[in-house]
């Protein structure tokens, strides 16, 4: 009775706009103090299709995770920074705020020191996260969660505007989803600053990707309800000095990204990577690999296929390369490795028989190396580096860019 | 009209409700399929009596082989079908129950050197026309009344398992966390009231003979749970039906969890998906730093146990319903990936 009263005083009937084609909302204010909790949670489930739940100014702890499962709902606060979310004292629930509904938009607010993922939205279609900052406190540790902003098996897929620092994963996280932007976000201090995987339709443009383990990691792995990812568009993003070094618990995929890797393909395909500026990665400026583990995955493909590197301004890089076997490499071609690395795997195993394909990775402008490794998850010492050699095929025409539909939430804002 | 209706027997439910025990309240249907559904349990007619929770007439008990673990707690379920209708066996799996029927779970802790007998909440799960609803009613301190709190609560007990007096803030879940569990797609399902889960405890059976089970001539070929702790049983099936209690509602093909490929429902035959040799996805710090889900031979090295073993969020699994470790599980699911041949 105390939480329904609460409610119906901080709830104000609002008359939106009038303009557009949505019904005019309800504003759910949802004010820090006591109870925030609860308070937050029940506006989100009162909330209708229209409506806006708006947590005002303030810090608000919360012990357990939010979860919006209404379409149609906007969930701001009063800016990044200004509104945060506190989960630091989180006894339950994996996550901050998970979104399972569609045509949702989370903006303007920071989410802090969830205990697993920060925000997350599973099956979502027209899901968009803005101007938000999602961050661990406490610095880069294995203990941090997992991914910040987190959509997952979700289409139509808006992240603009938003910094994540210390995900335990990746700061910016899409996985098994399609039609994607990621753009305009700055991802520090985590594993993988920005990471699409398993995911087709991807435009990630316009990012500062910093001081991350890996800057940039566009993968496919098996064993997933949706594989085989392709066609996605790495460009115009700042790709510097990602020189944390990794701090994934290990037998995640990224605990084996080597520290100083800027922009990394891996089992991917028809993926684009142009226009960025990359610069002080140690390991290298663009990896480019096979998924090495073996797998018992039926339809999985571990190669990188059509990946084409072209036209980025490129700085110091592969100076001081982290993977086995790495500093021999280097020493072997006069102690910096090229911006352009790729494992020369075009063979792999799978149900018994080893197949082979070519994988077409195009260095367009940049000096590459082969490490002519040959069949996937061979070890790096035996590695017979050379420059790597030129396609004989053109490179596949780019991608076309993602385009997201007219209503998706945010779009334009 | 219909709104009409339900309101008057709402109305006189509550009522009903507010006469002098023994009064055998009938259960408010009607009420219950209304848009806003009663906002205390005692509108809703499934007790005879509050106090002693003791279930109207037509109200009827069942238990189930293997239940989800939720910190030692008692389940005391009930399902109540509307006058005239049955549920109707369809395989081993969900009974397939008409719309009215009501699922009653009530949870709480007999009474020990810890504390007084509690209970704490009593889940509903309403089948309504266009599908099943979520109605968390949370109990008063005074165990006279409980009341719905659709964003769930916070609950303080004391109670005694395994030698140990714990004391925990039990988690009520708000509906959306009800949906968390119990979505199968992207609609509502119970989970209990499967046929194989009813066979062994020889629940369905009753069902079958107070003539609520439509299909029973099918009922010997229904392929039964065997109980956790049923030693005589294969340890094989022991540990996956308690797989399929606790994992197997999210970590399912349309579950909640479908995204991490790992699936630990009955139904699964899938080797890697089960987890034996699966690589985690999102584990993030879940891992433990163990490199696959499930190591055959190797209980230690396999995630599935780190996270049964765990109590901290964001670890933890299942992720909602517990806060402490189910020994008894963690002992079966031991057994069964020690004995996995690699």
């Amino acid at each position: 009775m105390r939480v329904m009263t609460g409610l119906a005083v901080l709830a104000a009937l609002v008359t939106a706009g009038g303009a557009g084609a949505a019904p005019a909302g309800r504003v759910l204010l949802v004010a820090p103090g006591p109870h925030a909790g609860e308070r937050a949670q029940e506006a989100l489930i009162d909330a209708k299709p229209g409506d806006t739940v708006r947590f005002a100014a303030g810090t608000f702890a919360f012990t357990t995770g939010l979860s919006l499962d209404v379409p149609g709902v906007t969930v701001e606060g009063a800016g990044a920074g200004r509104t945060i979310l506190d989960f630091s004292g989180q006894e339950g629930a994996g996550e901050g705020l998970m979104i399972t509904s569609s045509r949702v938009l989370v903006r303007n607010l920071t989410v802090r020191d969830t205990r697993g993922d920060g925000i997350k939205s599973k099956g979502s279609d027209r899901v968009s996260f803005q101007d938000l900052e999602v961050e661990w406190t406490g610095g880069p540790k294995p203990t941090n969660g997992a991914y910040g902003v987190y959509p997952v098996s979700s289409t139509n897929v808006l992240i603009e505007r938003v910094t994540v620092r210390g995900a335990s994963d990746a700061g910016i996280y899409v996985g098994q989803s399609r039609n994607i932007i990621v753009r305009d976000s700055l991802a520090e201090y985590n594993v993988a600053g920005i990471e699409i995987e398993n995911s087709m339709h991807a435009d990630v443009s316009g990012n500062t990707v910093r001081n991350n383990t890996g800057g940039i990691l566009v993968f496919d792995l098996p064993n997933l309800p949706q594989m085989g990812g392709h066609s996605t568009r790495v460009f115009g993003n700042r790709v510097i000095d990602n020189d944390t070094p990794n701090f994934a618990p290990p037998g995640n995929i990224v605990a084996s990204v080597p520290v100083g890797t800027g922009i990394m393909v891996m089992a991917n395909r028809n993926v684009h990577v142009f226009g960025n500026t990359v610069s002080g990665n140690a390991s290298a400026a663009f990896l480019v690999i096979a998924y090495a583990q073996p797998f018992d995955s039926p339809g999985y493909n571990p190669l990188p296929r059509d990946v084409v590197v072209r036209g980025n301004t490129v700085g110091r890089n592969g100076f001081a390369p982290a993977f086995p076997g790495g500093q021999e490499i280097a020493a072997a071609v006069g102690g910096t490795l090229p911006p352009g690395l790729w494992d020369g795997v075009d063979r792999f195993t799978t149900g018994g028989r080893e197949q082979q394909e070519p994988v077409h990775v195009h260095f367009l402008d940049v000096p590459a190396l082969s490490l002519n490794l040959g069949v996937a998850g061979a070890p790096p010492e035996k590695a017979t580096p050379a420059p790597k050699p030129a396609p004989a095929a053109p490179p596949p025409p780019e991608p076309a860019p993602v385009v997201l539909p007219a209503d998706q939430p945010g779009l334009g804002r | 009209m219909r709104r009409l209706l339900g309101r008057l027997l709402l109305l006189a439910a509550s009522f009903l409700a507010l006469l002098p025990a023994p009064a055998a309240a009938a259960v408010a249907f009607a009420a219950l399929q209304a848009g806003s559904p009663p906002a205390t349990l005692s509108q809703t007619g499934l007790f005879a009596e509050m106090e002693g929770r003791r279930l109207a007439p037509g109200v009827v008990p069942y238990t189930v082989a293997a239940p989800l673990f939720s910190d030692h707690a008692a389940k005391a379920r009930a399902i109540a079908l509307p006058p005239g209708t049955r549920a109707r066996l369809r395989g081993d799996g969900l009974l397939d129950l008409p719309v009215g029927t009501v699922l009653v779970k009530s949870f709480g802790y007999p009474a020990s050197a810890a504390g007084p007998a509690v209970t704490m909440e009593t889940r509903l799960l309403v089948r309504r026309a266009d599908g099943w609803v979520a109605l968390p009613y949370v109990w008063d301190a005074d165990g006279r009344e409980a009341r719905l709190r659709r964003a769930g609560a916070r609950v303080p007990v004391r109670f005694a398992a395994g030698g140990e007096v714990h004391a925990l803030a039990w988690a009520v879940p708000n509906v959306n966390q009800c949906k968390t569990c119990h979505a199968v797609g992207t609609t509502l399902q119970p989970l209990g009231v499967k046929a194989r889960n009813l066979a062994a405890t020889g629940d369905l059976a009753r069902l079958a003979r107070m003539g609520l089970l439509e299909g029973s001539e099918r009922l010997a070929a229904v392929r039964a749970v065997p109980r956790p702790d049923d030693a005589t049983a294969p340890l094989e099936l022991r540990a996956r039906g308690w797989l399929d209690a606790n994992c197997g509602h999210c970590h399912a093909r349309a579950g909640s969890a479908s995204n991490s490929g790992l699936y630990l429902d009955w139904e699964e035959t899938d080797r890697v998906a089960l987890g034996v040799g699966k690589r985690p996805v999102a584990a993030g710090r879940g891992s433990g730093g163990r490199e696959v889900a499930i190591a055959p031979g190797q209980p230690e090295r396999s995630i599935l146990l780190y996270r049964m073993e765990s109590r901290e969020p964001g670890v933890m699994m299942p992720e909602l319903g517990r806060t402490l470790p189910d020994a008894e599980g963690i002992a079966l699911v031991r057994a069964w990936i020690a004995a996995l041949a690699p």
